[in-house]
């Protein structure tokens, strides 16, 4: 394989910034202000969506050519859905705890637009090593908003990272609490998730005016 | 895309084709999967129940269990009867009783046929621990606990879980903030009578010091999922009041 190619690098590279899932293409938003409440959660759907999206590319990818037009959209959501329970029984009986945290995430894969978006925009007219490669981008990009998003919920709304209480303990009061800092409830909440991502947004538009439209 | 893929029939054929590929591969998948899946299932049982009596490898904050080779032994070196008990005061010992479908009972009660209680019975260091499974509706899909009493209906300890509660909200029933705050709460109220614990949200008593008063601290942002575990507290519970009432005997 070697080292990619240049066109390669920037299946991979564009989707984390310039071409973004989430905050350029707008995919993907309903999961992201959805699970985004912990910073684990974003991390372990991350990590399920560029396994679902970089193998469901590839499968979609090397069937292009047989799949009839006018059930595309249904050829898309069976594979996704298959490759969904899939995971899913295999998590269950080799690694139990792991899947009963991921629990409702597992399914939520499914509903993700993302996975449909880039089937639908680059699996069914490219081969399959460019697909793999397309989805594993698309899937970073996505995860790296939501572990930025992720990581200001957790932290301003229950003052943990990871589940470890790194602003002190809210009820004893030591740490921050002590000075009067108190945990901000509303970012546990979906719309804060949604002005986060706006935030982003607004920055990288501001510092790559190229990205703004007319 | 050519001609061939448009036409009606080989729409129809590639549908047909992949519902029997798709379904086959799924079917072999999950009957093959099966039998660990079910081990995984039995093994998470014991783990709860033994979790709800203190049997477990929590550090400061965490929530671990017996590790998973360990579990059968320790299972029956602390659980020394289980019972499953019928009609209210009917006592059966039943060494398989944690393998009762607690569901599938609720469902029997509501047809009005007879629903089996199941009970374990642990000792800890000289201590008797009461420990009863129970089930109920959180804010999307069933929640269910483990709860362990002593002889006074006093809880003990509690294992909580849920199947599809909100991450960061109402799922946080089964870390240990929520759950430590059930140990040594009363579900009796002072003149002796069952009431069971509610999950207030303005006791004004977040440490829960107060372990007298059935009621515990709510979660921010999961009142429906506290209010159903509530629920499940009271209805569940108060079915095993008769057999509790016959210890004292």
């Amino acid at each position: 394989m070697g080292l990619l190619s240049k066109k390669d690098r920037k299946l991979i590279l564009d989707p984390l910034a310039d071409d973004n899932p989430i905050t350029i293409q707008v995919l993907g938003i309903c999961s992201a202000l959805a699970i985004t409440a912990q910073l684990k959660a974003s991390i372990v759907m991350t990590v399920s969506v560029i396994f679902v999206l970089g193998l469901g590319n590839v499968v979609i990818s090397l069937i292009r050519n047989i799949i009839p037009s006018k059930i595309r959209i249904i050829v898309q959501l069976t594979v996704v859905a298959a490759l969904v329970i899939i995971v899913d029984q295999v998590l269950k009986a080799y690694s139990y705890q792991l899947s009963k945290e991921l629990g409702a995430f597992i399914g939520l894969i499914i509903t993700n637009c993302i996975i449909m978006g880039r089937f639908e925009a680059f699996a069914l007219g490219n081969g399959p090593w460019k697909s793999f490669l397309d989805g594993i981008g698309n899937a970073l990009g996505y995860g790296v908003i939501l572990i930025i998003v992720g990581f200001f919920r957790e932290l301003l709304g229950s003052g943990t990272l990871l589940g470890y209480k790194v602003l002190g303990d809210p009820i004893t009061k030591t740490g921050v609490y002590a000075f009067g800092y108190e945990n901000n409830g509303f970012m546990l909440l979906a719309p804060m998730a949604l002005i986060v991502v706006g935030i982003i947004i607004w920055v990288q538009r501001s510092r790559n005016k190229a990205l703004i439209e007319d | 895309m050519s001609n061939k893929t448009d036409s009606n029939l080989y729409t129809l054929l590639f549908a047909i084709g992949m519902v029997v590929v798709v379904g086959t591969l799924l079917a072999f998948v999950s009957a093959s999967l099966r039998p660990n899946i079910d081990e995984n299932k039995r093994i998470e049982k014991q783990q709860n129940i033994l979790y709800a009596m203190g049997v477990n490898e929590n550090d400061e904050s965490s929530v671990a269990f017996v590790a998973d080779n360990k579990v059968g032994e320790e299972f029956s070196k602390f659980i020394t009867k289980q019972l499953v008990i019928t009609n209210d005061v009917e006592v059966k010992e039943d060494d398989n009783a944690y393998l009762i479908d607690i569901k599938k009972e609720q469902t029997n009660a509501k047809e009005g046929k007879e629903r089996r209680l199941p009970l374990f019975i642990g000792t800890k260091e000289g201590k008797t621990f009461y420990i009863a499974p129970i089930r109920g509706k959180g804010l999307w899909d069933a929640v269910w606990a483990y709860v362990a009493m002593d002889e006074n209906m006093v809880v003990q300890g509690a294992y909580f879980d849920h199947k599809g509660e909100t991450a960061g909200l109402g799922a946080n029933i089964k870390e240990r903030f929520f759950m430590d705050d059930f140990k040594d709460e009363h579900l009796l109220n002072t003149s002796g009578k069952f009431v069971g614990i509610n999950i207030s949200k303005s006791n004004g008593d977040p440490l829960n010091k107060d372990k007298k008063d059935n009621e515990v601290d709510a979660i921010a942002g999961a009142t429906i999922t506290g209010d159903g575990v509530a629920a499940m507290i009271k209805s569940e519970l108060k079915l095993y009041v008769p057999y509790f009432k016959t210890l004292k005997k």
